[in-house]
């Protein structure tokens, strides 16, 4: 298989394979996880202004009172490499010229160069942050294979993108087949890691605010 | 005696719900919540983050309710849970895990920790894994009726005290009245004059009350230890008397878990809703404060910080009231940083305090440097709580460190500066 | 003209003088990243050459090929260098047809064993044993095996002899292969492109009279020379990708301010090719400065890469199992779900009421 080969099947075939897997994959673990159900709160709720589900889903994106200041690696490079991500994979032209031919939704994108440096940063912020799992007594003690291994499945695709791009490393077919590959273990690999946070996030914060919200406690 | 490992996981598979998958998919071992524990940020012990502390339930859920899970378990790839590793984990869910709730307000996806930790104790008490002091009290609480043991003809003869000393009549088993009064043994032995001051209140704001001779006692170990059916088997004493005497309202004392237990997990243990209001005695009082009927001959010179009991007030929703009626109270108060739902933990919630072994108590000193450290911030010299339990633990640890720190309650404080 | 005249003596008769011949050649020498010093070598071992032989067969091609090469721009030295070699059999241009030029072709064959460079232009069929497509009866796949044979190496001219081309686009219905498919024991230089470029086969013809050996190759067996970079690279509008400013439309004002046509369909960031800096029709334009983006021809299979005016990140036909993955997805979690349930239920069944005794072991 030559280069140009790998190319037409990762966007082709490759693509179609990875896409339906996760959503398979996705389908499967979400019905899997909250068809568990779970019992109606009996005791009558008590209201509270900004206490429910919704409030926590959107206010546990910043850090509690006193938060920051004990694990700034976590906040700051946590924010730097979500917002980093967000803003590589939604607001690069081709990125976005992908959800176009997918869904038919279109939004203006940035400047390369702009790309390319929150793509610099990012990466090294992963860097960091993965310096960070191996040295915090925490992360280190938590630490899986798994949480190595989402590591790579997020830091690869910035990566070869990035290389394929700057038309560094291998000639741009190749890793841009490279870069579409990774895409694509990321997607098939998504819903059976911690990645799939990037989903059930918002139910688990849903959760935790209805717990609370019912007691009157914004949390 | 009965418990069993398989008893423990059939309880942890029977309250395992889709909060708990949910939680479980979406943690990223970020480790923050070991950031909000006092046990992890006065050890440094990274085996008490709050997240590994929850390795048992994780696997069962894992195991028993996702197909990979399954496919594991039935080709033996799966570690299984056994007898030693929840022997083990026993000191992480009880002796370190006081359930204050601050990991569940930290945690970045969302996580409600506590709540897994108490689905936890589910498995861990019917596996025999509770530390023999939790077992003790649930025991003299299901058997005595109360933590301490004690007996109605005590607490009238507290009672005949009280009136003499109050001058008020303490009502017992009045039907139809608005509120029936619970108490913590604890109160009716150390501090009588919380009836007196209730009395006294209750007279000036022309409320009907009474005590009831079957349930007087308010603390559930049940829910400490974590088992439903206990905790239900005491709580259902409360229950059947309110109904019974057909009060409108419970009144719940300071006590953190409690109130927990009567007003949060009281009627989701009987399966329906109570025919009566469960009210904490710092919201009536609040209530009465807001009204003008609660008004101060004077006011506490010494400036004062607060202690938050977790159960009242980050697990309980009585978010205002201690502060509102503090203040009505004191000259100067100077609140903690960490104030309010983001309090840290005196260290002996969740039971723990009933855990007498060495290792335990030296733990619980550790952790209670975080409030010694807070205390010292403000640098005052009188601190007030409300949760009888919060007290006891506060004080061993004032009195393990010599701390010249003067402990008081907020009912208290308040009676003893009221109008007569 | 006669076999033992040099290039020089025959471009005299012609009346093209040295001086614009050494220009050639030095112009020659610097696209094919030579170096200076090259030229003059070139110019006199080119100038001495004698005529080889070249046999031209062509299999299931458009002539498009030819047509690049023989109309490019005459008169030229890339014409003299058609005039110097001793082109023995080339179906269109061949004025025999027929048994004579059969005839022509086996006598080449016989005459220069070993010595001949064989021109293959299309693809070869090989379905139904090749009888797709057969010359004086007998199929391309024969004829190529016959004439390797004697070869001293094959130059695959254009995407189809160089990858299949056209007619192995899918559904591949003559079973097309490229000639390096077939053949595996000579050097093969595989000048794709749909056309080729005419000096990107001049020069390696050059660099074959000059040197006796065939031009350094890529990965895909092409003269690294003409297709190290990509279109892309090279591109003129190069600076509004960068910039992030795309044409939408072929009508719009991005297209008309001559802006990137990545988002059109452009295949020149994977397109290895020298057609941004040699250009077409003597060096007037390449197909990006008419307002069209690369197909991406110089590329295997670049008839089925997804679409022509799709852009690069854009795949083909991502959803298409979509469908049934969600079906099977929502399928695999309700068997799950029924499972589990089952087991909460089995679990709640199995609940004794806890007493003391239970507490402890």
């Amino acid at each position: 298989m030559n280069e140009m080969e790998l190319l037409t099947w990762a966007r082709g075939p490759g693509l179609n394979i990875a896409i339906g897997l996760f959503i398979l994959g996705m389908l499967w673990r979400l019905v899997e996880i909250y068809t568990l159900g779970r019992k109606k709160d009996l005791a009558p709720a008590r209201n509270a202004p900004g206490a429910s589900g919704w409030h926590t889903v959107v206010r546990r994106s910043m850090p509690p009172h006193g938060m920051l200041k004990r694990s700034p690696i976590s906040y700051i490079g946590g924010y730097i490499f979500h917002i980093g991500l967000f803003i590589v994979v939604f607001l690069f032209a081709p990125h976005i010229k992908l959800v176009d031919s997918l869904l038919g939704l279109s939004w203006p994108g940035l400047p390369s160069q702009v790309i390319d440096a929150v793509t610099v940063v990012t990466l090294a912020t992963m860097l960091l942050v993965l310096f960070d799992r191996i040295n915090n007594p925490v992360k280190r003690y938590l630490s899986t294979v798994g949480d190595y291994a989402a590591w790579m499945l997020t830091f690869l695709p910035l990566l070869t993108g990035f290389l394929a791009v700057k038309h560094l490393l291998l000639p741009y077919t190749t890793m841009l087949a490279l870069h579409i590959l990774s895409v694509e273990l990321l997607l098939v690999a998504l819903p059976f890691t911690k990645l799939i946070h990037v989903f059930t996030l918002f139910a688990s914060r849903w959760y935790n605010g209805d717990i609370s919200g019912k007691r009157g406690v914004p949390v | 005696m009965s418990a069993s490992l398989q008893k423990g996981i059939n309880a942890l598979k029977e309250v395992i719900d889709a909060p708990v998958a949910s939680f479980f998919a979406s943690c990223v071992h970020c480790g923050l919540c070991a950031e909000a524990c006092l046990f992890y940020t006065e050890t440094g012990d990274p085996k008490y983050t709050p997240i590994h502390k929850l390795e048992p339930l994780k696997r069962v859920y894992q195991q028993e309710y996702t197909l990979l899970g399954r496919l594991a378990k039935m080709t033996g790839l799966a570690k299984p849970v056994t007898d030693d590793e929840l022997e083990a984990w026993s000191e992480l869910v009880y002796d370190s895990c006081t359930m204050c709730g601050r990991c569940s307000m930290v945690c970045p996806v969302g996580n409600d920790l506590t709540y897994m930790i108490r689905k936890l104790r589910e498995g861990m008490a019917v596996s025999g894994h509770a530390p023999e002091g939790i077992v003790n009290a649930t025991k003299r609480t299901v058997e005595l009726g109360g933590p301490m043991g004690l007996k109605w003809p005590a607490v009238q003869n507290v009672i005949k005290h009280v009136e003499a000393d109050s001058g008020h009549k303490v009502p017992v088993d009045q039907a139809g009245a608005e509120y029936m009064v619970l108490l913590s043994s604890m109160e009716i032995v150390n501090y009588p004059e919380y009836i007196g001051a209730l009395a006294r209140i209750f007279n000036k704001a022309g409320i009907t009350w009474t005590l009831s001779s079957e349930a007087f006692e308010a603390t559930n170990a049940g829910i400490q230890i974590g088992n439903s059916d206990l905790a239900r088997e005491i709580v259902s004493r409360i229950v059947n008397a309110a109904e019974k005497l057909g009060v409108k309202k419970v009144l719940s004392p300071e006590c953190g878990h409690a109130y927990m237990a009567i007003r949060w997990e009281g009627p989701n243990l009987v399966g329906r809703p109570f025919k009566f209001e469960v009210v904490h005695v710092l919201e009536l009082l609040d209530e009465l404060r807001a009204k003008g009927v609660l008004k101060m001959k004077d006011k506490l010179k010494t400036p004062v910080t607060l202690h938050d009991p977790c159960q009242i007030v980050r697990r309980g929703g009585v978010l205002n009231a201690p502060e509102a009626l503090l203040k009505e109270v004191v000259v100067e108060f100077r609140p903690m940083t960490d104030h309010g739902k983001m309090n840290w933990c005196c260290g002996g919630g969740g039971g723990a305090s009933a855990i007498h072994e060495p290792a335990a108590e030296e733990l619980r000193f550790t952790a209670f440097k975080r409030k010694k450290a807070q205390i010292e911030e403000t640098g005052v010299n009188t601190m007030v709580t409300f949760c009888a339990n919060c007290r006891i633990t506060l004080e061993e640890s004032i009195d393990h460190f010599e701390m010249n720190t003067q402990l008081l309650g907020l009912t208290e404080l308040l009676a003893e500066h009221l109008e007569d | 003209m006669d076999k033992e005249e040099t290039l020089l003596d025959h471009m005299e008769r012609e009346g093209m003088s040295r001086r614009t011949f050494l220009k050639y050649c030095a112009s020659l020498a610097s696209l094919m990243a030579l170096p200076p010093s090259a030229a003059a070598a070139m110019a006199e071992a080119l100038g001495k050459a004698k005529r080889p032989s070249v046999i031209w067969l062509p299999f299931q091609e458009c002539t498009g090929c030819t047509e690049s090469i023989t109309r490019s721009h005459t008169p030229s030295v890339e014409g003299m260098i058609f005039d110097m070699i001793s082109l023995d059999y080339q179906e269109t241009l061949m004025a025999a047809a027929g048994h004579q030029a059969e005839e022509a072709l086996h006598n080449a064959m016989k005459d220069n064993f070993g010595k001949y460079v064989l021109i293959v232009d299309g693809s070869v069929a090989t379905g139904l044993d090749g009888a797709y497509s057969c010359i004086a009866g007998r199929s391309n796949l024969d004829l190529l095996k016959e004439a390797a044979k004697g070869a001293a190496a094959i130059v695959a001219l254009g995407s189809c002899a160089a990858f299949g081309g056209i007619p192995k686009a899918n559904p591949n219905p003559t079973g097309a292969v490229a000639v390096s498919d077939i053949i595996k024991d000579k050097p093969i230089v595989n000048i794709s492109g749909c056309p080729p470029i005419p000096v990107v086969i001049t020069g390696v013809l050059a660099h074959y009279l000059t040197f006796g050996t065939l031009p350094e190759l890529d990965g895909l067996g092409r003269p690294k020379a003409f297709y190290g970079e990509t279109i892309h690279d090279r591109c003129y509008r190069r600076p509004f990708y960068d910039q992030g400013k795309f044409a939408k439309t072929f009508d719009d004002e991005g297209a008309r301010k001559g802006w990137c046509l990545f988002e059109l369909g452009c295949k020149g960031p994977v397109t290895y090719n020298a057609c941004a800096t040699t250009k077409w029709n003597d060096s007037t334009s390449f197909p990006i400065e008419s307002g069209h983006g690369c197909i991406g021809c110089s590329e295997p299979d670049f008839w089925d890469a997804g679409g022509f005016y799709k852009a690069l990140s854009t795949p083909a036909n991502p959803l298409k199992y979509v469908g049934a993955a969600a079906a099977i997805g929502v399928a695999a979690g309700a068997a799950v779900s029924v499972a589990n349930r089952a087991s909460k239920n089995a679990a709640k069944a199995a609940h004794e009421k806890t007493q003391l005794t239970d507490l402890e072991k």
